[in-house]
């Protein structure tokens, strides 16, 4: 017993332990700046460095972009990833395991690694600093479609059947039976997907120059390093909660979706 | 037999159809970038030379003598060191308790995985005020211990491990949802026999919960071993790879190569390099699943 307390007693201690940066950012970012830099510990509780923030770069405006980019990339995957997947769930299309291993390489060789070829291609397409640029590599999903696949493959085929004798289309049970049973594949998906294109940066910094096309990552990378080291990180530390709040809200609201979204995309992918 | 035919052809059509869309972007931005890379790899192509040049294996050699690049594959390899076995471990010893029904195990799941929800350039931010010298949390901390004060970043000793301590902190939470999972596909009824045989808690994880997890470990190895050559964010907010490349890894080297230097050549053939490496890591994956499947 005193060995299970012990134990309790170190598991929380970790806990609480990776708490501390989340902690220490949320208490920068409502503390009156001078404060943060005095020695001592300070209880002041302000709201300025969030409208210093707000006027001091467009977040609202990258926020919107941010919000338009990851939608609209997972509005395409959406279509994208059910096609193929029932393609390699159901239709015996010749040559169907070649192009399944080519859908693999995109799992192994992730878009990060290839950001100088994608960055000339979309370059040469004349894409650079728009939405379209930053959304474009990443409107097929091959992780997707492992996923998709996967769920629809465990559907028995009698449902099928079935509605091919009520005479039902192909494309017609693809939506009528296959879509609606795999909601809670699709909600994984959206999920992993959202979260990851949210929080991307490398990729949309490359392709993006200006305000009005840039991302909320991008657009606090530049504020933080534009702010003198220091002096400044209530400010930072605003903007940082200010970029990360809708993901750790959502996170916080849905805790038990996330976790079993990762879980059953992770093994399955 | 010609509708027969009929049918063939129209199932063929239909499957390729289905497939087409994504067959489209895949091929626009993975494989033809990758055979771009391949080809520009071959070529000398920089600020001083505009026009490419046919130079064969030159830029591989080159990257062979070049110092930068074979410290900063020296630094990569380190990072992989230390960032994989550790979060591992630590993503093992949190789902234990997170699986159990005990008393603030949802506290736990939040604290271990909040960190993967935020983007990486967030964490960095806020990391980056955690080792600033004087003012920091951890770098009053650290000089504390030292009794002098130091600039954990600044330092090519201390820089590398200072990062490795902060992706540990971001991906561990990651590797314990692929552990909870694991765990729930041990039948519950082995640990009570054993406990029924009277072995202790600690043998039943040694040698119930450790070898069933085993595919599970084997799937995060190559993820967490991945994810330590993708990872890049951090030092464009932090460090820059600096200072002297002390914490330059492969991704943001190539990024460089790139954008900073302009140096076309040397940086399709540092992509070619990574693509390789990535495909090998990756056949270890396959293997990996191979096992997964003996296993259920």
């Amino acid at each position: 017993m005193a060995g299970q307390a012990l134990w309790h007693a170190i598991m929380l201690l970790f806990a609480a332990a990776w708490l501390i940066p989340l902690l220490w950012m949320l208490r920068n970012a409502f503390l009156p700046k001078d404060a943060s830099i005095g020695a001592g510990w300070s209880w002041n509780f302000t709201l300025d460095n969030f409208s210093r923030v707000w006027q001091g770069a467009p977040f609202g405006q990258y926020m919107w972009n941010t919000l338009l980019v990851t939608s609209g990339i997972f509005a395409v995957q959406i279509v994208t990833l059910t096609l193929a997947a029932y393609a390699f769930a159901r239709v015996a299309f010749v040559g169907r395991h070649i192009v399944f291993m080519l859908f693999l390489v995109q799992i192994m060789v992730p878009s990060d690694v290839l950001i100088f070829s994608n960055y000339q291609i979309i370059n040469e397409l004349g894409l650079l600093d728009t939405k379209i640029g930053i959304m474009l590599p990443y409107f097929a999903s091959a992780f997707g479609v492992f996923l998709l696949r996967q769920a629809f493959k465990q559907l028995p085929y009698e449902l099928d059947e079935a509605a091919r004798v009520e005479g039902c289309s192909s494309l017609g049970i693809l939506l009528r039976i296959y879509i609606p049973l795999s909601k809670p594949v699709y909600l994984s998906f959206a999920i992993v997907s959202i979260s990851f294109h949210w929080n991307d940066f490398l990729w949309p910094l490359i392709v993006t120059n200006s305000p009005e096309n840039r991302l909320l990552t991008v657009g606090l990378a530049m504020f933080a390093k534009s702010t003198e080291a220091g002096a400044q990180w209530t400010d930072v530390s605003a903007a940082t909660l200010i970029v990360t709040a809708p993901m750790l809200i959502g996170f916080m609201l849905f805790q038990r979706q996330f976790i079993s979204s990762f879980m059953h995309s992770g093994i399955k992918g | 037999m010609n509708t027969r035919w009929n049918e063939k052809l129209r199932r063929n059509g239909f499957g390729w159809g289905l497939v087409l869309p994504s067959l489209l972007f895949l091929g626009m931005f993975t494989y033809y970038p990758m055979l771009k890379s391949a080809w520009l790899s071959l070529f000398e192509q920089n600020l001083a030379v505009r026009t490419p040049v046919f130079v064969g294996m030159d830029n591989y050699k080159a990257l062979l003598h070049d110092p930068v690049f074979i410290e900063v594959f020296r630094n990569n390899i380190w990072f992989a060191v230390g960032t994989v076995p550790v979060s591992m471990a630590l993503a093992f010893v949190m789902a234990l308790f997170a699986d159990k029904a005990i008393r603030g195990k949802g506290l736990v799941r939040i604290a271990f995985f909040y960190p993967n929800m935020i983007p990486m350039i967030a964490a960095a931010s806020i990391w980056l005020f955690l080792y600033m010298p004087q003012f920091g949390l951890f770098a009053r901390f650290a000089s504390w211990f030292t009794g002098s004060e130091v600039n954990l970043l600044g330092n090519p000793d201390t820089v590398l491990g200072s990062l490795i301590v902060m992706t540990v902190w971001k991906e561990a939470g990651y590797f314990m949802i692929f552990y909870l999972a694991g765990l729930q596909q041990i039948p519950k009824d082995l640990y009570e026999s054993a406990s029924v045989d009277g072995i202790g808690v600690w043998t039943q994880q040694l040698r119930i919960t450790i070898p069933l997890t085993m595919p599970t470990t084997l799937f995060v190895t190559v993820v967490a071993i991945t994810n330590a050559f993708k990872w890049v964010d951090h030092l464009w907010m932090m460090t820059k790879g600096g200072p002297d490349h002390a914490s330059s890894l492969l991704l943001y080297y190539i990024y460089e190569t790139t954008f900073s230097f302009n140096d076309q050549g040397m940086a399709a053939a540092m992509t070619v390099v990574m693509i390789v490496l990535l495909l090998v890591i990756s056949c270890f994956q396959f293997a990996g699943w191979e096992r997964q499947i003996h296993y259920q």
